[in-house]
């Protein structure tokens, strides 16, 4: 496949950035877009260019790593699907492809393609756990969940912490993601002692972080590679209305 | 997933199913408490090789990762912690770590040869994909032992680092790892070398049976390797922990 790249190019986190074109030839239909990128940087190499930084782990859909928006798109053209398991086969001999960086304001852009996510990261350090007593196993069958909502937890539990709900949202919103871990685990036994602070602490930090409000436009939910449905938003209102009525708001 | 991954459905296509290299087997050696020869220096989960060895079943990691959490690092970490002086580390071999990353950083900015990184690490896979793959021989192994040093001597002659080492460097990163996979390759090929039974994911092709099954010697091999460092360039040391099975005992594979 004949391809027309333009990348975003990004120094460092002062540099002002600038899309920049990039022409390849004989791309595999077959590879993915991170291989492609990968021949890319080959080429920048050899030519004794600065290949493209980009984030990536795993390659397989699960660690959350990759972040590229893909012809406005993140996580590109495919439903469901990470940039690391999208392929070439899913555009067109010829097409002109432009990729960017997760562009929201919690998100700082640290080169290229690779943003700054340390902020999910402080999410959860304030409430994102359950505590456990450690040291001796637990009796399995001690703590029953019920069907229903073992499988909604796990359904939420799927959110790989990749951002790409933030990028999708025109408020910069992390709401999704949020929803996602309140869900998580605060439908399980395990995770209520802690539920209530976990919400306001949660979402206390989500703002101070620079993330927007969830005016409900549900394009994070589109975006999203695993799913994570509309409804863990209700979910997180619910909950933190609860935690504000009842003081746990600090 | 697998449509979405080859492009084919398998409703209609057959699937195409091919060995993957997905881990090394093994890992850093630890005592009981999960704890390295290096004193305060835990390994966790499945970088170490306490619980999968020749054989890296699916879910190890996850095993691992829980047991290692749940059950052993409660009590040893604390005691350690609570046992020990955390005073500050003012030691001479601080100083000296950091200057030898540091040199090598500097090493890998100014050789500007004209290969990639990558393209040393692909190599480097084909080599094991070819000798130390899922079937070894003598013969194949001893090559890789060539192979192997004279690549590392090329990767350090003609690798290209672009870049600086003042930012985020994502080819000075993938360096410093494809440097360490030397290494651990060559390791893995003596390990695969002096062990000449087959057993797991070991398979020797001058050990197995009429039916081309792994063929095991107990008598021999009932023991994990740990081979220890011994510094750049030097045969590193084995030391055999014994296997000793009490109850269930190891036995010929048959699928029959
Ligand atoms: S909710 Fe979806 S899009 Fe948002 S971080 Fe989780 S997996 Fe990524
Ligand atoms: S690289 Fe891990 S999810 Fe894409």
């Amino acid at each position: 496949m004949k391809l027309t790249l333009r990348v975003w190019r990004q120094k460092g986190p002062e540099d002002s950035g600038a899309m920049v074109g990039y022409e390849l030839d004989d791309i595999s239909p077959d590879a993915s877009f991170l291989e492609m990128l990968d021949v890319l940087n080959e080429k920048l190499i050899a030519d004794g260019e600065d290949p493209v930084a980009f984030d990536h782990d795993c390659r397989e859909g699960i660690c959350g790593m990759c972040s590229l928006v893909i012809n406005g798109t993140p996580h590109g053209p495919e439903q469901r699907t990470t940039t690391c398991q999208l392929h070439m086969r899913k555009f067109r001999d010829g097409e002109v492809i432009d990729v960017e960086p997760w562009r929201a304001k919690a998100f700082p852009v640290v080169k290229d393609l690779v943003v700054d996510r340390s902020a999910f990261d402080r999410i959860i350090r304030s409430g994102g756990f359950i505590s456990a007593p450690t040291g001796t196993a637990p009796e399995a069958h001690s703590v029953p969940v019920p069907k229903p909502d073992a499988d909604a937890a796990f359904e939420a539990a799927e959110c790989i912490g990749c951002g790409a709900c933030v990028a999708a949202c025109p408020n910069g919103s992390a709401a999704l993601f949020l929803g996602a871990k309140i869900t998580h685990l605060g439908l399980m036994p395990q995770g209520q002692p802690e539920r209530w602070d976990r919400v306001v602490g949660m979402l206390d930090t989500h703002d101070e972080e620079g993330f927007g409000g969830c005016t409900n436009t549900g394009e994070c939910t589109v975006a999203c590679p695993k799913g994570i449905p509309l409804d863990v938003i209700g979910r997180l209102n619910h909950d933190y209305l609860k935690a504000s009525a009842g003081g746990r708001k600090k | 997933m697998y449509e979405r991954i080859t492009g084919e459905d398998p409703y209609k296509v057959p699937m195409r199913i091919y060995p993957a290299v997905h881990y090394t087997m093994g890992g850093l050696w630890v005592d009981y408490d999960l704890q390295s020869n290096v004193p305060g220096l835990f390994v966790i989960g499945e970088a170490n090789f306490s619980d999968h060895g020749a054989n890296r079943l699916g879910a190890s990691a996850l095993m691992q990762g829980l047991a290692d959490g749940y059950f052993v690092l409660p009590n040893t970490i604390g005691d350690y912690i609570a046992r020990t002086d955390l005073a500050p580390v003012q030691d001479a071999s601080v100083a000296e770590a950091e200057e030898r990353v540091r040199s090598q950083i500097d090493r890998f900015l100014s050789i500007d040869g004209d290969r990639s990184v990558d393209s040393f690490h692909r190599e480097l896979g084909h080599i094991m994909w070819e000798y130390c793959g899922m079937e070894r021989t003598e013969e194949g192994l001893r090559k890789a032992l060539e192979l192997i040093p004279a690549l590392r001597a090329e990767f350090w002659t003609r690798v290209k680092v672009t870049g600086k080492g003042e930012e985020l460097n994502q080819q000075l990163e993938k360096a410093g790892r494809v440097a360490d996979f030397f290494e651990l390759a060559e390791l893995m090929v003596i390990d695969a070398l002096h062990r000449t039974e087959s057993c797991g994911g070991h398979f020797r092709a001058e050990s197995q049976d009429e039916d081309g099954e792994a063929k095991r010697d107990d008598a021999n091999f009932a023991y994990a390797a740990a081979w220890e460092w011994a510094g750049e360039g030097e045969q590193p040391v084995l030391h055999k922990e014994a296997l000793e099975f009490e109850y269930v005992h190891p036995t010929q594979r048959s699928y029959k």
